[in-house]
């Protein structure tokens, strides 16, 4: 048996800042994760947005305190260049549907306070001059921006690490078990891990461990594709994305240009265990992407990848700690844009965890907060 | 696949090599010390390698330097090569224009010569 203060389940970029922020506080962390690597689900395959635009009310609060107080300082913080922009976010539309839609995201987010505005097709070529003449609106907020994935799930784990955290891979949690009404241990294939505090971080994952100790969180899978073009000149800072969410993303720091989109048919797709691209998505997306930025014509694509998310039925995370089973907090079901959010999350949690008032209204984020149809 | 890692850190300090300043992947220039370095921060595997330092992420996408980097990391992890799992390929199978990419037709229909 081995024993620590709090057991993160999932060494993702949720469960690795969360670790982080706990070793900080001086707790003994263990962090289980089932893969071989480290932020090997959504956090390694995601497009990198750090965004308040185009939110639902009830994680906006998260979004504007992590834009506010922790994206500026992370690559400073984590002693790692997480490749962070605050050049602001585009989100672009084409047609009338296009622009109710935006229009009815912008008056939400400023009903919460949040500087994001429409304009016209003019004034979006004023900021990004490749954009064609096609795209006729779109919603723009300058604090948005993006960052590397990548090299931020890594960069929270690598600092979690040196603090003293215990990540363990290739470790899959089989079970909760619940000790005189407490959770209390975590179960494997190989060994059994106890703690007075348990958090879920594992994306889908959580679904099958909650049910375990007899939680369930509606939520299910949908594969997400993405393609990374070789390094081009500089052309633009901003993030990218559109008001049908058919296709995101942003040119790197390296110059590549990573972007990510859907082919309608994700609620659909194979699942055969692994992620692996269809032959009908990333087409799908260079041709999106053609009709908005017409330059990229011509550049090569070097790789296509794929991801699952984590879809919870009303579209936003579940982050709350769970009264039926003490010492039980979830923290998933990201529903495809949990990074940007990541380190306000992993912050709250954290805080949450060693029973502290969180910074942010998460109230939204409930457990309890599913109905069925009236 | 799906052996148990303790990632904890060892007692084992970085000590610079003669030969760090080499470089491996020769697309994203990544040397032998950063490599090395890597290691010692906790990527322990082939595809945490990649996302971390780029190595195997460029034009060639690893034809060139995967199985040296692969070597690299073995040897500073004390395991055989034999033993680290090679990260995923992907595709397309060469670099590809969009304009070829985003064509789902033939080109008797297009007639856009591959």
């Amino acid at each position: 048996m081995i024993t620590a203060d709090v057991i993160v389940v999932g060494a993702g970029i949720i469960g690795n800042a969360t670790a982080y922020y706990l070793t900080k506080k001086g707790q003994k962390v263990i962090v289980l994760e089932k893969a071989d690597a480290i932020g090997d689900g959504g956090s390694s395959r995601n497009g990198g947005g750090v965004r308040q635009s185009g939110r639902d009310p009830r994680e906006l609060p998260l979004a504007m305190y992590g834009i506010k107080n922790l994206w500026p300082y992370l690559s400073e913080e984590l002693d790692t260049d997480v490749e962070y922009y605050k050049k602001g976010n585009l989100r672009l539309g084409k047609t009338e549907k296009h622009k109710q839609i935006l229009t009815g995201l912008t008056t939400r987010a400023k009903a919460c306070g949040l500087d994001v505005k429409m304009i016209d097709g003019y004034e979006v070529r004023q900021i990004n001059p490749y954009l064609s003449d096609e795209v006729s609106c779109a919603s723009w907020c300058p604090t948005d921006g993006h960052a590397n994935p990548l090299l931020a799930t890594l960069a929270y784990y690598k600092a979690a690490r040196k603090l003293g955290a215990r990540f363990i891979s290739g470790e899959e949690v089989i079970e909760l078990k619940k000790v005189k009404g407490k959770l209390r241990q975590v179960v494997t294939a190989n060994e059994i891990y106890e703690a007075d505090k348990v958090i879920l971080a594992n994306g889908i994952g959580a679904r099958k461990l909650a049910a375990t100790v007899g939680i369930d969180i509606p939520m299910s899978s949908a594969l997400l594709e993405c393609l990374v073009t070789e390094a081009e000149p500089k052309m633009f800072e901003q993030m990218l994305g559109t008001a049908e969410a058919d296709f995101y993303g942003h040119q790197s720091s390296h110059g590549s240009f990573v972007i990510g989109g859907s082919s309608g048919m994700e609620g659909v797709n194979k699942d055969n265990g692994t992620p692996v691209n269809s032959s009908i998505t990333a087409p799908c997306i260079a041709r999106g992407i053609i009709k908005y930025i017409p330059r990229l014509a011509h550049a090569k694509i070097v790789r296509t990848w794929a991801g699952w998310m984590d879809r919870v039925v009303d579209g936003v995370p579940v982050i709350d700690k769970i009264e039926e089973v003490p010492g039980l907090i979830l923290a998933c079901g990201f529903s495809g844009h949990g990074f940007g959010i990541a380190p306000a999350v992993g912050y709250n949690v954290a805080r949450m965890a060693c029973g502290e008032e969180t910074v942010c209204d998460i109230s939204g984020l409930r457990y309890d907060r599913f109905a069925a149809k009236a | 696949m799906n052996k148990v890692v303790d990632r904890s850190l060892g007692d084992r300090e970085f000590v610079k090599g003669a030969d760090d300043d080499m470089i491996i992947c020769r697309c994203e220039e990544i040397t032998k010390g950063e490599i090395r370095r890597a290691v010692h921060d906790g990527m322990y595997t082939m595809a945490e390698i990649r996302r971390y330092l780029r190595c195997t992420m460029g034009l060639c996408q690893g034809q060139t330097c995967a199985k040296l980097v692969k070597g690299i990391v073995a040897r500073e992890l004390g395991v055989p090569a034999a033993e680290l799992e090679p990260a995923s390929s992907r595709s397309p199978m060469r670099p590809t224009e969009m304009y070829i990419f985003a064509n789902e037709e033939s080109e008797e229909e297009t007639g856009v010569c591959l």
